[in-house]
């Protein structure tokens, strides 16, 4: 009787394996291209990948499955280093991007001119997300160091959106105390603080102040600060944009080895240069990216983004990813030692 | 012997004054209805709080169901060759003495010791594009990690220890002497193998296959780290469960582990069942 049940068992796995494997092979017939993307683009691409693949087949007449990878910039990065076979990333800022030059020169160092604007189609900058009727009275980074404020940000080692809330506020130090270097690292280590807790991704962060409801104020992604007032309500938070911030270059790249050894190049570029087409830039900015074409997207969507004073990654206080990355977040760099974990 | 001396000693606990009784019970019972019995309504209130129309549909959404078919397809791989390998680790080490014997039974057990975060990492070094024999994987296009052979394997290696654990102790205690009875009688290795080794342990068997079960379905870091998390291709279960909470889809999340968690109740189900199947046999003791 035992006996019997393990052959029906035996019976069943290898039909399971079977179907399986003919699962398998069926789905290598299409096209697919996975874009290994950060975070907060979830709702971007979903929305982009299905306008894309309708285009695609409409042009050329292929059906392509677009598949989707998220989490932590830093941390895609090294997935793909480790053999994730993104055909595209997709990433929060550029030093993610070189990281894959440097280990394992899967794409050409000269990727950032590949595409239009830095390879960027499309940019944010980073706002604060209070709660509602702003209990805190917070407009500007002055206001971070208060005592009795707690600052919600991921962690700049592993989170892109971190590295980019941490130079925006050093930019605005750096402006404020005219570069005197030991106030700005005095307002830093102020800063930091007051961070309670340092989520590894910028999701993880905005899902730890608004479901945890840990925190007066979140440094985020001015679209994923949108994002969370769409999905959680508008009568719970609200944004304060400061009057300074930086300017945030997500920038996007084909992986030369994965296209080249999966022959996916053609659409692979197809898809990134879509991002910079009317559909692709007026999908951005729906999805509350600030679009590099502003004509062609919605106006409606347009008004939401207030014109701000925004510091460059490339502005000589930071000189670029390569040196602010060695200069900050590098072990033993200055984050290292104005943070304390507690 | 050993039940008259429950019985005195409930007896001295009887004789506690009615307030201790009572403030000990209601301390216990708050704890399990804090910590096990609170989140688990929760699960499924959450899980239901859009309605039965949203909770079904997020069970039959693609990416949900590609995510139950993955978990179902690495359980299936992963817990029969547990069962072999736990089976016959564990018959060597209970019937044989052998050198390196405590070795191996220290190795079995690494598993249970190591964190999950570095058994998926330890794949991820050895077959990693940057890996040891990642190269060499790459040349011939076999994908392991960031593809499902990656999540079995990080699946196999936090598994490995419940079937053997489970019977190593139960067959030590049943001993040789009914091996050494059948061979007397001129039984063969193998016949011994099926025929009497294999029958007393059934039930042992059974449960250590459950618990390895039910592990392989609730993995998650050890394959979170090996999965490369692509939607609808690599996202197991309780990755999924993550993905969508992330996405502020906080229904559809507590739906998927809603699934999870019917599969604990069914595992404790079954655990019980056995339980009593194998007290009633006599072959599980314990």
């Amino acid at each position: 009787m035992a006996f019997s049940a393990k052959q029906t068992f035996y019976a069943a796995l290898t039909s399971v394996l079977i179907a399986g494997g003919a699962a398998s092979s069926v789905a290598q017939a299409d096209t697919t291209l996975l874009n290994v993307s950060y975070d907060p683009t979830r709702e971007l691409y979903k929305e982009f990948n299905a306008a894309f693949a309708e285009d695609y087949k409409k042009q050329t007449g292929e059906t392509v499955t677009l598949r989707m990878s998220h989490g932590g910039s830093g941390k895609q990065a090294r997935s793909v280093i480790d053999g994730l076979e993104a055909d595209v990333v997709t990433l929060a800022l550029a030093y993610d991007i070189d990281a894959l030059v440097e280990n394992g020169g899967l794409l050409g160092a000269d990727w950032q001119n590949k595409f239009a604007s830095n390879s960027s189609p499309y940019t944010s900058t980073i706002v604060f997300l209070v709660r509602k009727g702003n209990p805190k009275a917070i407009h500007d980074w002055s206001d971070l160091t208060r005592q009795g404020v707690q600052v919600i940000t991921p962690n700049p080692k592993t989170s892109g959106g971190a590295r980019w809330n941490y130079l925006a506020a050093w930019g605005w130090a750096e402006k404020a105390y005219n570069g005197d270097d030991a106030k700005v690292r005095g307002y830093m280590r102020d800063l930091f603080n007051n961070v309670p807790v340092l989520d590894t991704g910028a999701r993880g962060a905005t899902t730890t102040f608004v479901q945890r409801e840990l925190g007066d104020v979140l440094l985020a992604w001015e679209n994923e600060a949108f994002l969370a007032i769409e999905e959680l309500g508008p009568d719970k938070f609200e944004i304060v944009v400061p009057p300074f911030s930086i300017l945030a270059e997500p920038p996007v790249a084909v992986v030369d080895k994965v296209v080249d050894k999966r022959g996916t190049r053609k659409v692979a570029e197809a898809y990134l240069n879509y991002l910079y087409s009317p559909t692709g830039q007026k999908i951005a900015a729906k999805n509350y990216y600030r679009p590099i074409s502003p004509q062609y997207a919605d106006p409606q969507d347009l008004k939401r983004f207030p014109a701000i004073d925004l510091v460059k990654i490339d502005d000589p206080l930071f000189g670029g990813w390569q040196k602010a990355q060695k200069t900050h977040f590098s072990d033993g760099g200055v984050f290292d030692q104005i943070y304390q974990p507690k | 012997m050993k039940s008259s001396l429950i019985a005195a000693n409930r007896g001295a606990l009887i004789a506690e004054s009615a307030l201790i009784r009572t403030v000990i019970v209601l301390v216990g019972v708050a704890f399990l209805a804090l910590f096990l019995f609170m989140p688990l309504v929760l699960v499924f209130a959450q899980a239901l709080s859009s309605g039965l129309g949203a909770y079904f549909a997020a069970l039959i959404e693609p990416d949900a169901w590609a995510a139950l078919k993955l978990t179902l397809l690495v359980a299936v791989i992963s817990v029969p060759l547990n069962l072999i390998f736990g089976l016959a680790a564990a018959w060597a080490i209970a019937k044989f003495s052998f050198p390196g014997k405590s070795l191996l039974i220290t190795l079995i057990d690494l598993p249970f010791s190591v964190s999950p975060v570095i058994a998926g990492l330890i794949y991820v070094l050895l077959f990693g594009s940057r890996g040891w024999l990642g190269p060499w994987l790459s040349a011939h296009n076999i994908e392991i990690v960031f593809a499902i052979p990656g999540i079995v394997l990080a699946t196999i290696f936090v598994t490995l220890p419940f079937v053997a654990r489970e019977l190593i102790p139960l067959m030590e205690q049943q001993g040789t002497t009914d091996e050494e009875a059948a061979r007397t009688l001129g039984a063969g290795g193998l016949k011994i193998f099926f025929r009497v080794t294999l029958p007393n342990v059934k039930w042992g068997l059974l449960y250590g296959v459950l618990l390895c079960n039910a592990r392989a379905m609730g993995e998650f870091g050890a394959v979170s780290v090996v999965s490369g998390h692509i939607r609808g291709v690599t996202n197991t279960m309780p990755l999924h469960v993550e993905i969508l909470y992330n996405e502020y889809n906080f229904a559809a999340a507590f739906a998927v582990a809603s699934l999870l968690a019917i599969l604990a109740l069914l595992t404790l189900v079954l655990k019980t069942w056995l339980e009593s199947q194998g007290a009633g046999n006599g072959s599980n003791k314990h």
